[in-house]
């Protein structure tokens, strides 16, 4: 492999010494059609099934062998129709969907509504096991199909999903939620061709979809091939030949082939390396903003944590954070301090508000520690901040989370962190309602909707709703917001809510993650969508 | 012989049960793998008590012990978290690292004991003590380093080779995390045929095959070799189990997709199954190891002997 490489670079430099030619083959501005670009992946946790995959990895494949009913674009974060010829409502709860005709499964087989009734119906039944089953948990009839308490299922259908003419299909959702049909572009309500249920197994070994490119070769926990699929019929063809996802256990590793030449693209540049990148790479690295929110949770649970001032507490320890020194020298500005509880990837149109937080989100330890005092101070006289030690490089963070809090109330042992050993161990102690104190919480948005952002986090029994926190205020306003139909004053009336979640500082909010990531000099026109996935079907090679 | 053979090999059964005990208690006190799972949110109660009983993770450890071991003797190793059998991961995944020990432990053999003679002969002179400093300098540094420090140099400096190994992991491609991975052993080994070696020059056989007027080379390889590699034997045999299950992280550095990788992300996710059934193979492959180990002893002396 190296030695063939080295061969045609030095037979590519010979060639240009004589006679100016492009080498690589095909050629021209608009880079070669043909070339395939390799890419870092990590190994997906899930098997690789629309309903199954809940972390970026997975989601990625999906990204490029499925197309929704709608589709974010990858710059503004909009959901646009794809295979949606239209979604209607008069009352936000009835809709009515009209797939677009002319579209197929890369294997020949035609998309219809029932590919996509037969799909959603397969995520929500208890049966299948799809970890992100509660997606559909708004569909009528989602309780029968995936009863909360684990106890057989009395239906295996969906009967809020009725499929009406070859191309149509009506959806019944059991409340209000008008910005139902922009959720739709979630890999979740992927369409799925018969191959997937008639023989599951080859399904899983060769994934088969609608999207731009179809899976070529998969060698499960190492590489997976990508090709371009010719006859794709959506707006969005790919621009080069093809992918090679090959699955690194460390960033450093692919940062170094990368370096090498070896590999096109990572996305996942490792901490360590962001001192060297502006020189290693200059603007062939790229760092925008993604749908990621750091926060701090606490245990409602606990009353220390839940009694008349404690608010005031939260507040102050707010005010303790230097998240301007903290993202400038620990992320080296790959974050952004946060100054409300979405992300500038909605846009302002879409419900993110700068400075929704107010003086409650900036460096004044001062009146950080007059909060504090005023609340009772701290609960047992020190916070312990716990968050999973074994991916993430946490620690840092942390660590210097408490150093700032430390310094704004003057005692060396205000703050201390708590690491937990795993990933697995930490979602544990959450959910048993271990917490004595603040916990990491991160938000990676499912779909761009300021909804994402407040609902499943701070809603009564909200599916991440970890520290428990629960307000009659708040869960009116969603509620409300849900029920309205004009988009602009439903994210206004989530705006309002956000604010019931700044008045009583129900989690601190950090920072706004980017997403980054590094290429090599044979790419051009490479960007990360909000979900801080790499688009790959505008990437040029050559 | 064969008694001793059939001695070992049931004493090998309580040691068999004993460390497969043992680990998967060890990956159970760590706790319920499923929350870690739905990434960070909690999972929905009913998906989760459905995966727990699909992973048999409801039943009393000991029931789940005894499950599993009986399936281990009909072939079954379980299903990753992934939906993957774990056999399948170890076809994928042991190929590759016994390629990686093969290099490994050839690169030992071959170095470590040409050196360890050269050394032991010329005790004291220049050769000697220029490797004995350059020993202790492998010694000393850490496999990571040297690693990183060898494929920034030879990966991206030089261009030599690729700095990672590519999924099918050929023999030409391992040769340098190979090496990498037997730095320290090698150089331990070059340390113990020195000192053997030197110990049995003096010896009377020596003396005698010298007396007998054998010519130099056979005096060294069929007499002084063949006693002093005793020691170095039993270093190497068990060194054999240690490369495979320690490569965790030179296979990390050079992105090799072998024991060490399945290992890595077995415990980060918790999944008992994968981690579990490695190592049980890894015991198996350590008994097998000091077995051949012990009977190669008699290979070597002939002074010793098995009843």
């Amino acid at each position: 492999m190296r030695a063939a490489t080295h061969a045609v670079r030095a037979a590519c430099a010979a060639a240009a010494t004589l006679a100016v030619t492009a080498c690589g083959g095909g050629g021209g501005a608009g880079g070669d059609r043909g070339a395939v670009l390799s890419s870092s992946w990590g190994d997906p946790q899930n098997p690789l099934e629309p309903a199954n995959t809940n972390e970026v990895q997975g989601g990625k494949v999906l990204d490029m062998i499925f197309r929704g009913l709608k589709k974010y674009d990858p710059d503004t974060g909009e959901a646009r129709d794809m295979l949606a010829e239209r979604i209607e409502t008069t009352d936000s709860r009835n809709f009515t969907i009209t797939v677009k005709d002319g579209w197929t499964f890369s294997n020949g087989e035609k998309v219809t509504a029932q590919s996509f009734v037969d799909a959603w119906n397969y995520g929500a039944s208890l049966r299948n096991n799809q970890r992100n089953a509660y997606f559909f948990g708004y569909i009528d009839g989602y309780d029968k199909v995936h009863p909360a308490d684990g106890s057989k299922q009395s239906a295996d259908t969906l009967s809020g999903l009725k499929v009406t003419g070859p191309l149509t299909f009506t959806v019944k959702l059991n409340q209000k939620f008008s910005s139902f049909p922009e959720t739709l572009g979630y890999n979740a309500f992927a369409p799925l061709p018969r191959a997937f249920f008639d023989d599951h197994d080859a399904w899983l070994k060769k994934p088969v979809g609608n999207g731009p490119y179809m899976v070529e070769n998969y060698t499960r926990g190492s590489q997976m091939s990508l090709r371009k699929w010719e006859e794709y019929p959506g707006p969005d063809k790919a621009q080069n030949g093809g992918v090679d996802l090959k699955v690194y256990t460390d960033p450093n590793t692919a940062y170094t082939d990368l370096m090498a030449g070896n590999l096109d693209l990572t996305d996942d540049v490792p901490a360590a390396q962001l001192k060297n990148v502006k020189s290693d790479l200059g603007d062939r690295y790229i760092n925008t903003p993604a749908g990621i929110l750091q926060t701090l949770a606490f245990p409602y649970y606990d009353e220390r944590w839940n009694k008349e001032g404690s608010e005031k507490v939260r507040k102050g320890l707010s005010m303790a954070i230097d998240r301007e020194q903290i993202t400038n020298t620990i992320f080296q500005k790959t974050r952004t301090p946060a100054t409300d509880w979405t992300s500038p990837v909605l846009g302002k149109d879409g419900g993110f508000k700068e400075g929704l937080c107010g003086e409650a989100c900036e460096y004044r330890p001062d009146e950080a520690k007059k909060l504090i005092q005023e609340g009772g101070g701290l609960p047992g006289g020190q916070i312990k901040i716990t968050y999973n030690a074994d991916t993430g490089s946490h620690k840092q963070w942390v660590d210097a989370v408490c150093n700032s809090i430390n310094n704004a109330l003057d005692n060396d042992r205000a703050c201390v962190g708590n690491p937990v050993g795993t990933f697995a161990d930490f979602r544990n102690q959450i959910t048993g309602k271990k917490m004595s104190g603040p916990f990491r919480a991160g938000w990676q948005m499912d779909y761009p909707l300021i909804q994402n952002f407040l609902q499943p986090l701070y809603y009564t029994g909200g599916s991440s709703n970890d520290g428990k926190w629960s307000n009659q205020e708040f869960d009116d306003l969603v509620d409300k917001a849900n029920a309205e139909t004009d988009p602009a004053e439903a994210v206004r009336t989530f705006q309002q809510a956000e604010e019931v979640v700044r008045d009583h500082m129900a989690a601190i909010p950090l920072w706004y993650q980017n997403g980054s990531a590094g290429y090599s000099d044979r790419l051009s026109g490479v960007k990360l969508n909000p979900f801080s996935v790499p688009v790959y079907n505008e990437i040029k090679v050559g | 012989m064969g008694r001793y053979v059939v001695r070992r090999l049931l004493q090998m059964i309580p040691v068999f049960v004993g460390a497969t005990l043992l680990i998967f208690l060890m990956v159970n006190v760590m706790g319920d793998p499923i929350a870690g799972l739905c990434g960070d949110r909690e999972c929905d109660p009913a998906t989760a008590a459905q995966l727990r009983r699909e992973f048999g993770l409801d039943k009393p450890v000991w029931q789940q012990y005894l499950t599993y071991m009986g399936n281990v003797f009909t072939g079954d190793f379980g299903t990753a978290f992934n939906g993957q059998p774990v056999t399948e991961l170890m076809g994928t995944a042991f190929p590759v690292t016994v390629r990686l020990t093969i290099v490994a432990i050839v690169a030992e053999v071959v170095i470590g004991i040409t050196l360890g003679v050269v050394t032991g002969l010329r005790r004291g002179r220049p050769v000697d003590t220029s490797v004995l400093v350059l020993t202790l300098v492998v010694i000393s540094v850490p496999t990571f380093v040297t690693g990183l420090l060898l494929q920034l140099l030879l990966g991206v400096k030089w261009e030599w080779i690729r700095p990672s190994v590519s999924p099918e992991a050929p023999f030409d491609e391992l040769i340098v995390p190979g090496l990498v991975l037997a730095s320290v052993s090698l150089a331990y080994v070059t340390r113990l045929t020195r000192t053997s070696i030197a110990e049995n020059r003096r010896s009377d056989y020596v003396r005698t095959a010298i007396a007998k007027g054998l010519p130099r080379h056979r005096v060294i390889t069929r007499h002084l070799l063949r006693n002093s590699l005793i020691p170095v034997v039993t270093f190497i045999g068990t060194d054999i189990g240690a490369l495979m299950g320690g490569a965790i992280v030179t296979e990390r550095i050079f992105n090799i997709h072998g024991v060490g990788y399945q290992l890595y992300q077995g415990i980060l996710r918790q999944n008992t199954q994968t981690v579990v059934g490695f190592v049980t193979v890894l015991v198996l492959v350590f008994l097998v190891a000091n077995l051949l180990v012990d009977l190669l002893y008699a290979v070597l002396d002939p002074r010793i002997r098995y009843a």
